[in-house]
C-alpha cells in the first residue's frame, strides 16, 4: 500500500470516529426516549390486565389474541375481531385520504412559494409554519366553531343567500377530512417546498421550449424533481394522520372511532393497558408495512421516466 | 438562401420535408424573411425602477441566413432572443415569424428552440432523454426518436456519454448535449445564446465549422450570440452589433469590420486606432483628411454621414507600417508584443496619442524595432474611414 492510500485510510478511519462522536447525544436520545418506551411497550403487550388498569406481571399472550380474533360470550366461538378490524380500515382510509387531500392541496402551494422571489418566499413560508404556533386542540374547537350549525361559514352561507338551510357539517366525515387535511398540510407542504426550491426553473422554459405543454413540463419535469418531496411529506402525512385522534373526535364527534382513539380508550376507560400496547404496536407494523412498499415502489420508479 | 435557382426544387422538398418533422403549423407560403423584430423595446420593473433592456430594436433576419448578434455582456442579446422563444413578452412592438405575428404563441407552440446561455439541462434524465425529448413531446415515434438521438449524439461527439446523467458530464459536454437538443427537433429557426463559450479552443473550432456546415445543409435559420469577435466574423452571414439595448449596426462581417457605424463599433469589432484630423472637401463618399502631424491621407466616410468640422478617423493596426525614416505620423516605439503569427508595436506618437501596428512575422522573428526607437508610421492609401461620432 502506499504511503498516500494509507494517509487516506487513516484520515478516512478518524473521519468515521469523529462523526460518530458527534452523533452520539442524539442516539443516546433516541434510545433512551424512543427504543426505550418502545420496549416497554412491546413488554407490556405481553402481559395480563390488572382490574384498576396497569399490568399484573404475569405473561398473557390474550391481548394479542384480542387485536384480531374474539370470542363469543355465549357459546365461545372464534370470530375475526370486525369491530377491531373495521376500525383499522377506517384509520388506514383517512390516513390515506388525509395524504392525498394534503398532497392536492399541498402542491400547487408549494409550487406558488417556490416561483416567488426570494423575500416574498420567507413570507409565505413564515404564514405556513404560524398554525404550529397554537395548541392542535385549540384550533380543532376553533374550526368546530367555523363549521358548526350556527357557526360562522353557516351564517356567512345563509347571510349571502346562497343557502336557506344551514348545512350540517360538524360531526360529518367532511369535518373530519376538512380538520385533518388543514392540521396536516404544513407538513406535505414544507418538504414539497424543499424540493421544489432547488428547482432550477430555467428548466421548465426549456421543457416549453422543447414543445413540451403545460401538463407535459409537469408530467415529465416538475413531478420527477418534487419526488423525493412528495415521498417525505407523504410520510410525515401518513404516519401521524394514521393515528390521529384529537381530530376525529373533536370534530367527527367521536361517532367513527379511529385507531387513536381504540388505543385511548384501553388505557382509559377500558382499563386494558396490554390490548392497548398490542393495538400500538400493530399500528405502528402497519405503518411499518406501507412505508415500505410506499418506498420501496416510489423509488423503483425512480427520478427517471419510464 | 439558394445561391441558383436549380436547386429550388431541392430546398423546397427539404422545406416539405422539415415541416413535417416539426409538426408545428407554418404558414403555406413561407416568406424570404424568417423573422423580423419590430420596434421592440422590453422595459424589466415598473415606474422609478424601470429598466429598459431592449430600446425599440428593428431588424430583419432573413431565411436559412446565420445571423449573430454582437454586443458586451448586460446589452440585452438574451433578452432578446427570450423574446423570440416566447419566454418573455415585448412591452412594445412586434416580432413576426415568416409574416406571421407570433405574440399569441406560447412557446411550445413556436418552431423555434433555444440553445440556452445556461444550458438548462434537465438533470434528471440522461444524455440521451434529454436530447430525445422534444421529439418525443412532438409525439414522433420511438424508433424515429431514438435513431435521431444517435444521429444527434454522433454529431457532437458523445456516443460514448448516452446514458450519463446530465450532472455526471463536464461544463463543455453539457454545452454540446444542450446544442444536441435543441437541433434534434430541426427546428425553423434556432436561437443559440453563446453555444460554444465552454469548449477549447480546438473542440470551437471543429464544433463552428459543423454548425456552419449543419446551418448550410439543413438551411435552418440560426440567431446566435456571441461574444467573441473572431466567431461572429468567421461564421456569420450577417452581425448586428448591440450595445446598451440598441442595435447599432447590421451588416456582413466585412461592412461591420471595414466600415463600422460609429466609434463603439469600430472599437468593439477588432483592433482600431482612433486619430483626431481635420476633413476637405468631400466627393463622393470620399475625402481629404489632415491629421495632427499635417500629414494628408484619402478616407472614406461613413455611410450617410455629413461631417461638419474635425472629425476622428479610424485606421486598423493592418492597415499601417511601422518604417525607421519619414512616414504619415511620427513617434517613439512604447512596446513591443509577439503573437506568434504576427508582432503588435505600440506606437507613442508625438501628440501623445498611442498607435498600435500589427506586422507579419517573417522567419527571422524580429520586427526590426527595440523599444525606444523613433519610428514613423505609414498608413496604406484607402486604409483610414472617417467615423461618425
Ligand atoms: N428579469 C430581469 N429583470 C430585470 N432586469 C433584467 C432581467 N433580465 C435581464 N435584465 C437586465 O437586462 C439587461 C440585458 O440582459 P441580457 O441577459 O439580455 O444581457 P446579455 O446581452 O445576454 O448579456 P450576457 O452577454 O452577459 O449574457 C441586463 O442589464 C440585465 O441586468
Ligand atoms: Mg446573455
Amino acid at each position: 500500500m502506499s504511503a498516500a492510500s494509507e494517509a487516506e485510510t487513516r484520515f478516512e478511519r478518524e473521519d468515521t470516529r469523529r462523526r460518530w462522536l458527534l452523533s452520539t447525544p442524539a442516539l443516546l436520545i433516541i434510545l433512551v426516549a424512543a427504543v426505550g418506551p418502545l420496549l416497554v411497550v412491546l413488554l407490556y403487550s405481553f402481559l395480563a390486565p390488572g382490574s384498576y388498569g396497569d399490568v399484573r406481571w404475569q405473561f398473557s399472550s390474550d391481548a394479542w389474541f384480542n387485536v384480531f380474533l374474539e370470542r363469543d360470550i355465549f357459546d365461545d366461538t372464534l370470530a375475526p375481531a370486525w369491530a377491531h378490524l373495521s376500525i383499522f380500515w377506517r384509520s388506514m382510509k383517512l390516513a390515506f385520504i388525509t395524504t392525498l387531500l394534503t398532497l392536492v392541496f399541498g402542491f400547487p402551494t408549494a409550487y406558488f412559494i417556490a416561483t416567488r422571489d426570494e423575500r416574498t418566499r420567507e413570507i409565505w413560508l413564515f404564514l405556513i409554519t404560524i398554525p404550529f404556533w397554537t395548541n392542535l386542540l385549540i384550533r380543532t374547537f376553533a374550526l368546530q366553531e367555523v363549521i358548526r350549525q350556527e357557526g360562522l361559514l353557516n351564517t356567512l352561507l345563509l347571510k349571502l343567500g346562497l343557502i336557506s338551510q344551514p348545512i350540517p357539517m360538524l360531526f360529518t366525515d367532511f369535518a373530519i377530512g376538512l380538520g385533518m387535511t388543514y392540521v396536516y398540510l404544513p407538513l406535505m407542504v414544507l418538504p414539497l417546498y424543499a424540493s421544489m426550491e432547488r428547482i432550477d426553473f430555467r428548466i421548465v422554459e426549456a421543457g416549453y421550449d422543447l414543445y413540451a405543454s403545460r401538463f407535459g413540463v409537469l408530467r415529465r419535469i416538475i413531478v420527477p424533481l418534487v419526488k423525493p418531496g412528495i415521498i417525505a411529506g407523504s410520510i410525515l402525512v401518513f404516519i401521524p394522520s394514521l393515528g390521529a385522534y384529537v381530530t376525529p373526535r373533536v370534530l367527527g364527534g367521536g361517532k367513527s372511532m379511529m385507531l387513536g382513539n381504540l388505543i385511548e380508550l384501553q388505557f382509559g376507560q377500558g382499563r386494558n393497558w396490554p390490548l392497548g400496547a398490542a393495538l400500538s404496536i400493530a399500528l405502528m407494523a402497519i405503518v411499518m408495512i406501507a412505508l415500505l412498499f410506499y418506498v420501496r415502489n416510489a423509488s423503483r420508479g425512480g427520478p427517471t421516466h419510464g | 438562401m439558394p445561391s441558383a435557382a436549380g436547386c429550388d426544387d431541392n430546398q423546397r422538398s427539404r422545406q416539405k420535408e422539415r415541416d413535417v418533422f416539426s409538426g408545428v403549423i407554418v404558414p403555406e407560403k413561407p416568406d424570404r424573411n424568417a423573422i423580423e423584430v419590430r420596434g421592440v423595446s422590453k422595459r424589466f420593473g415598473i415606474g422609478e425602477n424601470a429598466f429598459k433592456a431592449l430600446d425599440n430594436v428593428s431588424v430583419t433576419i432573413r431565411e436559412n441566413e446565420f445571423f449573430t448578434l454582437l454586443g458586451p455582456s448586460g446589452c440585452g442579446k438574451t433578452t432578446l432572443l427570450r423574446l423570440i422563444a416566447g419566454f418573455d413578452f415585448p412591452t412594445e412592438g412586434q416580432i413576426m415569424l415568416h409574416g406571421q405575428d407570433i405574440a399569441p404563441l406560447p412557446p411550445f407552440k413556436r418552431p423555434v428552440n433555444t440553445v440556452f446561455q445556461s444550458y438548462a439541462l434537465f438533470p434528471h434524465m440522461t444524455v440521451g432523454q434529454n436530447i430525445g425529448f422534444g421529439l418525443e413531446m412532438l409525439g414522433k415515434p420511438k424508433a424515429e426518436v431514438k435513431a435521431r438521438v444517435d444521429q444527434m449524439l454522433r454529431l457532437v461527439r458523445m456516443e460514448a456519454l448516452k446514458d450519463r446523467r446530465t450532472s455526471q458530464i463536464s461544463g463543455g459536454q453539457q454545452q454540446r448535449v444542450a446544442l444536441a437538443r435543441a437541433l434534434a427537433p430541426s427546428p425553423k429557426v434556432l436561437l443559440l445564446d453563446e453555444p460554444l463559450s465552454a469548449l477549447d479552443y480546438k473542440l470551437r473550432k471543429e464544433m463552428q465549422s459543423e454548425l456552419k456546415r449543419l446551418q448550410t445543409e439543413t438551411g435552418i435559420t440560426f440567431i446566435f450570440v456571441t461574444h467573441d469577435q473572431e466567431e461572429a466574423l468567421t461564421m456569420s452571414d450577417r452581425i448586428a452589433v448591440m450595445s446598451a439595448g440598441k442595435i447599432l449596426q447590421v451588416g456582413a462581417p466585412w461592412e461591420i469590420y471595414d466600415r463600422p457605424a460609429d466609434r463603439f463599433v469600430a472599437d468593439f469589432i477588432g483592433e482600431t486606432n482612433f486619430l483626431p484630423g481635420t476633413l476637405g472637401a468631400i466627393e463622393n463618399g470620399r475625402t481629404t483628411v489632415t491629421l495632427s502631424s499635417g500629414a494628408m491621407l484619402p478616407a472614406t466616410l461613413a455611410e450617410g454621414y455629413v461631417p461638419n468640422g474635425p472629425a476622428t478617423i479610424v485606421v486598423r493596426p493592418e492597415h499601417a507600417r511601422a518604417i525607421r525614416e519619414g512616414g504619415d505620423l511620427r513617434g517613439q516605439v512604447e512596446n513591443i508584443v509577439y503573437f506568434g503569427t504576427d508582432t503588435h508595436i505600440h506606437v507613442r506618437l508625438d501628440d501623445r496619442n498611442l498607435f498600435t501596428v500589427r506586422q507579419q512575422n517573417s522567419r527571422s522573428r524580429d520586427c526590426g524595432f527595440v523599444v525606444g526607437d523613433a519610428v514613423g508610421v505609414a498608413i496604406a492609401p484607402d486604409g483610414a474611414q472617417v467615423l461618425k461620432d
